[in-house]
């Protein structure tokens, strides 16, 4: 029997990978991305004229137990309606069998590429608004557990967008769907351990929290995605994810690095209890005003007002310097 | 503190001191008192006028050059009266018109936008 050669069996792989889109309003453009338990396809809806993202699980992954959690995650999307959350229009089966749901396309930038050339006060405010939608979701029982800067779109228009709700944990006021129905192993991706289900662990090392890496799912709450929102801004801050080798942190501002820490903090106490919380205290920052994760001693007070009211000061100064000067002219 | 109260303040103290500061030349020393509470008076007019201007427009390089003409134009006045002392007497007083316009614009409550 003649065996096939390698680029033929690539070619078929590949081929078998598109989705068969026969029998719905979509037709496939090209792949957009890979994930752990599928694809992402840039397909044109032909009722609508638009172009649209189809998240489609792999046809060879065990479909019932994946085609459950992808229902699941169109569901949780479309539950949050969020300007920073991606909407779901569709959900269902492709003719293959396969599993899928349609969401709105993001022509944009991943957040690494849209922080390349913006400035400390720009990504502070963008943080600011990687939060909102997250408070948004925790508000209604919703976690992320796999927040990262890949997961973070911006769009066209400077929309921020929190993608990826693949591994959101539904909490007690989210849908009913439990969790424990679900215990699958996912092919793990390049940089990130992809393991859901019970007595697996699941998120992405190094923006995952230690309860969540212990996987301790009766530890794992809200709290979690703000150990992962601590360790975005570090990431937005440095560079690098934390652990690795801190490149650049010395400039690091200390109230920033003490917002990261807290926010990373081992003990979920002892974070920010909200998202909101965190930014709050980013705002201070960015106002001049004190943040409560860093108990500031008096010559930084004294640096951080004159910073915030230098102009102000300085007029002082040169009003009272010239009465100075006028008293000394009028002594002579 | 709202933006017209702010300069009130800031004027009358501003004032207050730069009244004060007569008490360095001995022949103004007699009438200091006098001479303090004219230029307080001076600073409350200056600091209620720009703390109004800075009520009605927002914009930082506007209430500077605002609060520098009305601190010059009322340190005019002043000088007139005194029949002299030009320099010394518009140079503090535009100095301070410049401080309160400054102010007022950076600091202080805006009023209130009621929605409809």
């Amino acid at each position: 029997m003649k065996q096939l050669s390698d680029s033929v069996v690539a070619k078929l792989r590949a081929e078998m990978q598109v989705p068969d889109l026969d029998g719905t309003r979509y037709s496939v453009v090209r792949q957009l991305a890979r994930g752990g338990m599928g694809s992402v396809w840039l397909a044109e809806d032909t009722v609508l004229k638009r172009r649209v993202a189809l998240k489609v699980l792999d046809l060879v992954a065990p479909a019932d137990d994946l085609a459950a959690r992808l229902l699941q995650e169109a569901r949780i999307l479309a539950g949050l309606e969020h300007p920073g959350i991606v909407p779901v229009h569709d959900a269902g089966t492709l003719a293959d069998g396969r599993a899928f749901y349609c969401m709105k396309y993001i022509e944009g930038q991943t957040l690494a590429q849209h922080i390349a050339r913006k400035g400390l006060p720009d990504k502070l405010r963008l943080l600011e608004r990687i939060a909102e939608p997250l408070d948004f979701a925790h508000a209604r029982g919703f976690i992320h557990r796999d927040l990262k800067p890949e997961n973070i779109m911006i769009g066209a228009f400077g929309e921020v967008l929190v993608m990826d709700w693949g591994l959101a944990k539904v909490g007690a006021t989210g849908l009913k769907l439990a969790e424990n129905e679900i215990a699958t192993v996912v092919r793990p991706t390049q940089n990130s351990l992809r393991v859901t289900g019970q007595g697996s662990v699941l998120g992405t090392p190094g923006y995952m929290s230690p309860e969540q890496a212990r996987d301790s799912t009766t530890e794992v709450d809200h709290r979690t995605d703000i150990f992962s929102l601590g360790a975005i801004l570090w990431f937005m801050l440095t560079g690098t994810t934390p652990g690795e080798l801190p490149a650049g942190t010395g400039s690091m501002p200390r109230p920033l690095r003490a917002i990261c820490e807290r926010a990373m903090a081992a003990d979920p106490n002892a974070r920010y209890q909200f998202a909101g919380e965190m930014t709050a205290d980013i705002g201070r920052y960015l106002s001049g005003a004190p943040v409560l994760a860093y108990p500031e001693g008096l010559l930084e007070r004294a640096g951080r007002l004159y910073t915030r009211h230098r102009t102000a000061i300085v007029l002082v100064a040169a009003y009272l310097l010239m009465r100075v000067l006028f008293i000394m002219l009028e002594r002579r | 503190m709202n933006k017209v109260l702010l300069g009130l303040v800031l004027g009358a103290i501003l004032g207050a001191i730069d009244g004060m500061t007569a008490w360095f030349t001995p022949e103004a020393r007699a009438q200091i008192a006098g001479i303090v509470i004219g230029s307080t008076i001076k600073g409350i007019i200056a600091g209620l006028l720009i703390g109004v201007f800075a009520r009605k427009i927002q914009s930082l390089a506007l209430g500077i050059v605002f609060g520098l003409a009305v601190g010059l134009l009322l340190a005019f006045i002043v000088a007139q009266m005194q029949h002299g002392y030009y320099f010394q007497i518009m140079l503090p007083g535009g100095m301070v018109g410049l401080i309160v316009g400054y102010a007022t614009q950076r600091y202080g409550r805006g009023p209130q936008r009621q929605r409809t």
